[in-house]
């Protein structure tokens, strides 16, 4: 039993040092981080409404993860959510549209940045409600399993969810069905205010994936590297209908649970030691050293990225609200 | 006018609505708790399994949250799940999944999201199952936006309506009578539906308007037999559907009657018997000659005894009481 538990170690003789990869894997990971820098603006200057969640410092889960997927292939998100749909091909402006609320956002304006939507990038919702959107996902490798597809369905939470019955129901019905899902849990440590060692006495969380004989399997979710090799696995044994993977991705929220939160739950030594090893900086490093991309390499791309996300935002400021009558469409 | 003199039960009847979409539409598929092979346990999906197989006709855990939001998952992505949820008592477990995810999928969405979905399940008191086991919570689900609420209460009525139900392409919450499941009506063998939200004049009169639903109905058509014998010609209209409301059918008899009971075994107090009141005095003041009076439960949890049950709930006599009331006939004497 206890080798459905299983912590990766990232074979770097092993590891397929392709160019593409990691100018890939740099770009969806900066794109999201400038992203998540940009909607801070716009929060912090009151230019949208509600809460703000941002996931700076976990970009490394939604790269790897979804550089494995396919178009056609399902996830189920959560509020911390625009780094997860960036990393699946969302559109820079149609999110923006949505954070500001405006009738060209992914949602018209009507979802908002907690619920992040669309049918054509296999977004399937984005939860406000924590450990919802897992029995969800499920649902959709139900579908995948009855209608013989081979598309795959992939679960992002967070490390609080694993408290909640959904998750647990979920992780038992994908389970004894076999169905093609794979489960990613982020843990970032804290379950908004709460540290997660205050909340559980698993010291992994694999082993409530382990508790349902799922194949559970612990990865330093900060090395994109490592997240790819073992999404890589879990989506090819959901799609060979070997049935579903449990992903532990060890990371760190390097801002609070929203924008404004006090953070008194934890202290700014904590915050620093963890800064030293957040995703992006740890994957520069990596190039580098390894010689795969130079600084200028690193460097244009990343300007790159601070274009693009500055052309989105501006023309989704310059966007329409939407219409009134939108009050009434779309509830049935 | 379809012609037939067939027969069967309430539970028949939404059996053979639940086949007969199946063999129609490959998506349609069967999630609950004992409904394959045992064949749930009031027998409805009965013999289903045997002919769809385990694919579609899928036994569940004792997972409410769980498979219901599988079914909404699985709504979303291509199928058109058929819940069956034991007990509407059980239903509670899983509230989030019904109201936070399946009533407002479409609408977070902007509209890219359908939900598919139906969950059948039953209700109501009348053999002693206790506080747990007999509630009527209609009014919870037709307060949410996003869900559709329906609930037959003949054979005749749960088929059409459970087939358009599963047609219908936005979650619904079907709700059985467990006290209807053995009753048996005239069902045509030929192919019909009912279409949501059209209420049916299950008695034409002209004196009083009773509006109601489910087991209520058969209460309100014996209470206007009883009051036939008194010169008094009770309508009796059975809404079938909460959400959406036929409002308009009410509306025309109260015109006709000028008096209105809304009869429902959901206890009395906030439930939807008050917004059917609000509505009549919102829209047609002019056509009452008297308050709208309601008859419901008692505002108590459904008591085991089943002479405290039966006192609880409305019956046939107090369904007398509130019309001779809103005629003005009999003052109230408790």
């Amino acid at each position: 039993m206890q080798e459905l538990l299983q912590t990766y170690h990232l074979n770097e003789n092993n590891f397929n040092w392709d160019k593409n990869w990691f100018i890939q894997a740099w770009r969806i990971m900066n794109t999201i981080r400038v992203f998540e820098e940009k909607s801070i603006q716009i929060y912090k200057k009151g230019l949208m409404g509600g809460s703000l969640h941002s996931s700076i410092g976990q970009e490394a889960v939604a790269a790897g993860v979804c550089m494995n997927l396919k178009k056609d292939d399902y996830i189920s998100i959560t509020y911390r959510g625009r780094g997860q749909a960036l990393a699946k091909g969302a559109d820079p402006f149609q999110l923006f549209s949505e954070i500001l609320g405006k009738k060209t956002g992914y949602c018209k304006g009507k979802g908002g940045p907690m619920h992040i939507t669309s049918q054509e990038l296999g977004i399937l919702v984005a939860n406000g409600i924590v450990g919802a959107g897992i029995p969800i996902a499920v649902g959709a490798g139900l579908s995948i399993k009855t209608l013989k597809k081979n598309q795959v369905s992939v679960a992002f939470f967070g490390d609080g969810a694993t408290n909640q019955g959904a998750f647990h129901e979920a992780l038992n019905l994908a389970a004894i069905y076999k169905l093609p899902v794979v489960f990613v849990c982020e843990n970032n440590l804290y379950s908004e205010m709460t540290p997660i060692k205050n909340a559980v006495l698993n010291e992994h969380l694999a082993e409530r994936g382990l508790a349902y004989r799922i194949p559970s399997i612990i990865v330093n979710g900060n090395d994109v590297r490592a997240v790819y090799e073992v999404a890589k696995q879990a989506v090819e044994r959901a799609r060979s209908g070997e049935g579903p993977t449990f992903i532990e991705a060890k990371t760190y929220r390097l801002l609070g649970h929203m924008i404004g939160d006090a953070e008194t739950y934890r202290t700014k030594e904590e915050v620093e030691e963890w800064r030293q090893k957040e995703p992006i900086r740890y994957f520069r490093d990596v190039c580098l050293k390894q010689n795969v991309l130079n600084e200028k390499e690193l460097d244009e791309i990343q300007q790159q990225v601070i274009q693009e996300i500055d052309i989105a935002y501006e023309r989704a400021m310059k966007s329409e609200e939407p219409e009134m009558e939108e009050i009434f469409n779309d509830v049935y | 006018m379809m012609s037939t003199n067939r027969i069967i039960s309430y539970a028949q009847a939404i059996n053979e609505a639940l086949k007969e979409e199946m063999a129609l539409d490959d998506r349609v598929i069967l999630l609950g708790e004992d409904i394959g092979s045992y064949g749930g346990v009031f027998k409805v999906t009965k013999g289903l399994f045997d002919e769809f197989g385990k694919e579609r006709v899928i036994d569940t855990p004792i997972s409410e949250t769980g498979f219901i939001g599988a079914g909404v998952g699985a709504a979303m992505t291509g199928l058109k799940p058929v819940i069956e949820i034991m007990w509407i008592d059980f239903s509670l477990v899983a509230m989030d999944q019904i109201i936070n995810q399946a009533a407002k999928m479409a609408y977070m969405s902007g509209g890219q999201t359908s939900v598919p979905m139906v969950i059948r399940t039953q209700g109501g008191g009348g053999r002693g199952n206790g506080a747990q086991h007999s509630q009527s919570l209609e009014t919870l689900f037709a307060h949410i936006p996003g869900l559709k609420v329906v609930a037959p209460s003949t054979p005749y009525d749960a088929k059409g309506l459970l087939k358009s139900s599963i047609r219908e392409g936005s979650p619904v919450i079907f709700i059985e009578h467990k006290m209807l499941y053995s009753q048996k009506g005239e069902v045509p063998e030929e192919e019909y539906t009912i279409p949501l939200g059209k209420a049916d004049i299950k008695r034409s009169g002209k004196d009083v308007t009773i509006v109601t639903l489910s087991r209520m109905v058969q209460f309100s058509l014996e209470a206007a037999k009883e009051l036939e014998k008194e010169g008094i010609d009770a309508e009796v209209i059975d809404l079938r559907t909460l959400v959406p409301l036929d409002i308009e059918t009410v509306k025309e008899s109260v015109k006709k009657t000028n008096r209105v009971v809304v009869v429902h075994e959901a206890t009395r107090s906030y439930g939807w018997g008050a917004e059917i009141a609000a509505r009549i005095q919102e829209e047609a003041f002019d056509d009452l000659d008297a308050p709208v009076q309601r008859v419901g439960a008692e505002d108590v949890p459904v008591p085991y005894n089943l002479n405290l049950e039966k006192e609880m709930l409305p019956q046939t006599k107090d369904i007398i009481q509130g019309v001779k009331k809103s005629l003005y006939l009999q003052m109230e004497t408790v």
